[in-house]
């Protein structure tokens, strides 16, 4: 009964609230059958798009394409879309089946026809035992159920989510997600996602669009979201914890310089930005302040091939079962954060020699875009 | 001191009752000597001094009420105060939709004229609405009666706050599943709004029911006359008789008693409202 999943594409689409920018100049494309989730900070645009998506905000300036037809001019009705909203809205006076069938009956299918999709749907999400009861009288993933079924009733061509996870708490948000993944595997239909939450990006999305200040600022897959940010923002957005940073100026050798890094370039940057992701650093524990017990042996974490790059203190250590999260003092100004497998003996106020993995650091220029990986620095000066 | 806390709490509460039940008695008062004079003969009222009959005189009832054709009054009633409730609810539910969420231009400004008609009292306008009603020809028939009440201003500003207070996202809802702007005001919108219908209603009735002035001006004959003109129909040039009229204004109030009974939340919910009536 699945119909051909829609591309959807924007072209140039702006969107303006009084003097405020919610869009500003956004092109993107949605390909057939994709689950796209669009990821920003609160405020960054990303609801706007999608409900200038639906039709339910009127755009400023901008083409919205969905399938091979341009709907500016259609309803929200007829443009083939069905929305999961975060609030789910559903209509509180009607039962389950009437708030699934509302969007059939309004277009006019008989109520055999009805009541058949309406049981099909609900079998799938498992609401058949609950189909006569009112909102009000289910719990928030029940609700949460009705609203997913009461988009697919309509077997839509493109499936919209406004945070629908964001009221539901954090296991049964793990279980909504991965049904929302296995129903799109299912259905193959295009899915547009909007949230807030860079780990339910990542983990659902087939690619991600990062938005800040109503710009999209990296269209890609996970992995090269995550492994190459096109700029400080998707950098500091995407991970937690955040990527470390740390401020590169240009010396009178012309080489570029921070803390105790001296890179022999890109000579063409007055400034520049270096970034490394905590995974991305390995400690050694060299000693432990006062007379207790020194470790016995160096403990090291990560590769222990990398030689360290310089020595810090670590200010505090954050336990988290699987692994740990030791935050530095260093390099330099820059207060980094390190993440160390639990087997590591590490404990604040212990001097750490820290090791960089080059290959995967990030050097961002002056105006925050990605030049590449920084290269080894040439000559460590002493800590 | 806990028992000492305990005392004045007490003491707080009597007094608290004992005032509720003084300002009950005093509202209670008027229906209650209403109630009394409707019993008593006609000379007790005047001479007798007393507040209660001396022995209550049952057949003032059946006298009154056939003295007029009180049942056609009381139909009569019942069609103005019908018509009107049903007049008010369409136009007030309707216009008090659009203002709340249809984006037309002018929107704005035609509310405030709206809101400032409320502005003039009801009076100034009794002469003109008369001469129109008069100019249709309408003077004593049910159109003249009627049609000059099936808009009340203060039902379209309650119908517009509350349809307001509707979450929005209902509504984004109902169009992206195909509904229109009609079809969003009749299967989201109004099922929703019911608190706020019932309380229009209950109050559009009341005012109709009790309206005197603007059914004394435009119904001659007794055939159209409603149950609050013709309680005052015993109030005539050279004779009062209070017990009979007494009487109708007890039969009169009933059904508003009733309908207090069942109807008390939304009657509270209309007062809360009534600071902008």
């Amino acid at each position: 009964m699945t119909r051909e999943p829609r591309a959807v594409a924007l072209k140039g689409v702006q969107k303006r609230f009084g003097d405020v920018t919610a869009v500003a100049d956004v092109d993107l494309e949605i390909r057939p059958g994709e689950l796209m989730v669009l990821v920003g900070p609160s405020g960054c645009g990303k609801s706007t798009l999608l409900r200038l998506i639906a039709g339910l905000e009127e755009r400023d300036a901008g083409e919205v394409w969905i399938g091979d037809r341009c709907v500016d001019e259609v309803a929200p009705g007829g443009r083939d879309v069905a929305m999961v909203f975060q609030s789910y809205a559903l209509y509180p006076h009607m039962t389950v089946a009437e708030n699934l069938g509302f969007g059939l009956r309004v277009r006019g299918a008989g109520t055999p026809a009805i009541e058949g999709r309406v049981r099909e749907v609900a079998d799938v999400l498992g609401l058949r035992g609950l189909l006569s009861r009112r909102p009000g009288q289910l719990s928030g993933g029940q609700q949460q159920r009705v609203a997913l079924g009461r988009a697919m009733v309509r077997d839509p061509g493109v499936f919209l989510f406004d945070e629908p996870l964001s009221n539901l708490d954090a296991a049964l948000r793990l279980q909504t997600r991965d049904e929302i993944a296995a129903l799109h595997r299912r259905l193959g239909t295009t899915m547009i996602f909007v949230t807030h939450d860079q780990v339910e990006a990542l983990s659902l999305g087939q690619r991600v669009a990062v938005m800040d200040r109503g710009r999209v600022q990296q269209v890609g897959t996970p992995a090269e979201v995550y492994e190459r940010p096109a700029n400080l923002f998707v950098a500091g957005f995407v991970g937690s914890p955040p990527m470390n940073r740390l401020h590169l100026v240009r010396g009178r050798d012309g080489r570029l310089a921070g803390g105790p890094f001296v890179f022999p370039g890109p000579l063409d940057h007055r400034e520049a930005t270096l970034g490394v992701r905590p995974e991305d650093l390995t400690l050694a524990v060299v000693t432990r302040p006062g007379p207790g017990p020194q470790p016995d042996s160096v403990g090291m974490s990560g590769g222990a091939h990398s030689s360290a790059e310089f020595t810090a203190t670590a200010l505090r250590v954050e336990s988290l079962g699987s692994e740990q999260r030791v935050h530095l003092d260093g390099p330099g100004e820059a207060a980094w954060v390190a993440r160390a497998p639990s087997a590591l003996r590490v404990a604040a106020g212990d001097r750490v020699e820290v090791a960089v993995v080059w290959e995967r650091t990030h050097l961002f220029g002056p105006d925050g875009s990605r030049i590449g990986a920084a290269s080894r620095p040439g000559g460590a000066s002493p800590p | 001191m806990p028992d000492g806390r305990t005392a004045v709490r007490r003491a707080a509460g009597f007094s608290r009752t004992l005032l509720l039940a003084f300002a009950c008695l005093i509202m209670a008062a008027p229906f209650l000597w209403m109630a009394a004079t409707s019993l008593m003969g006609q000379l007790e009222v005047f001479g007798s001094g007393r507040l209660f009959p001396e022995s209550p005189l049952w057949s003032n009832y059946p006298e009154a009420l056939t003295a007029q054709p009180f049942g056609r009054y009381f139909l009569n009633s019942l069609i103005f105060a019908t018509v009107v409730v049903a007049g008010q609810v369409f136009t007030a539910t309707t216009a008090g939709y659009a203002f709340a969420r249809c984006d037309f231009p002018g929107r704005d400004t035609l509310f405030m004229v709206f809101l400032a008609t409320m502005m003039v009292p009801a009076v100034i306008v009794l002469i003109p609405r008369f001469l129109m009603i008069d100019s249709l020809g309408w003077i004593d028939s049910y159109r003249g009666l009627v049609s000059t009440e099936l808009v009340s201003v203060w039902g379209i500003f309650l119908m517009r706050q509350y349809f307001r207070t509707l979450p929005r996202e209902l509504e984004d809802a109902a169009r992206v599943d195909g509904a229109g702007h009609w079809r969003i005001f009749r299967s989201v919108a109004l099922p929703l709004a019911k608190p706020a219908v019932a309380t229009l209603a209950l109050f559009a009735f009341i005012d109709a029911w009790k309206n005197f002035m603007w059914p004394l001006l435009v119904t001659r004959s007794m055939e159209m006359r409603v149950v609050e003109v013709g309680i005052a129909a015993f109030h005539s040039t050279y004779e009062i008789n209070w017990p009979y009229q007494m009487v109708a204004g007890v039969v009169a109030a009933l059904p508003i008693a009733l309908l207090f009974l069942f109807t008390q939340k939304y009657f509270v919910r209309g007062i809360q409202l009534e600071g902008i009536r």
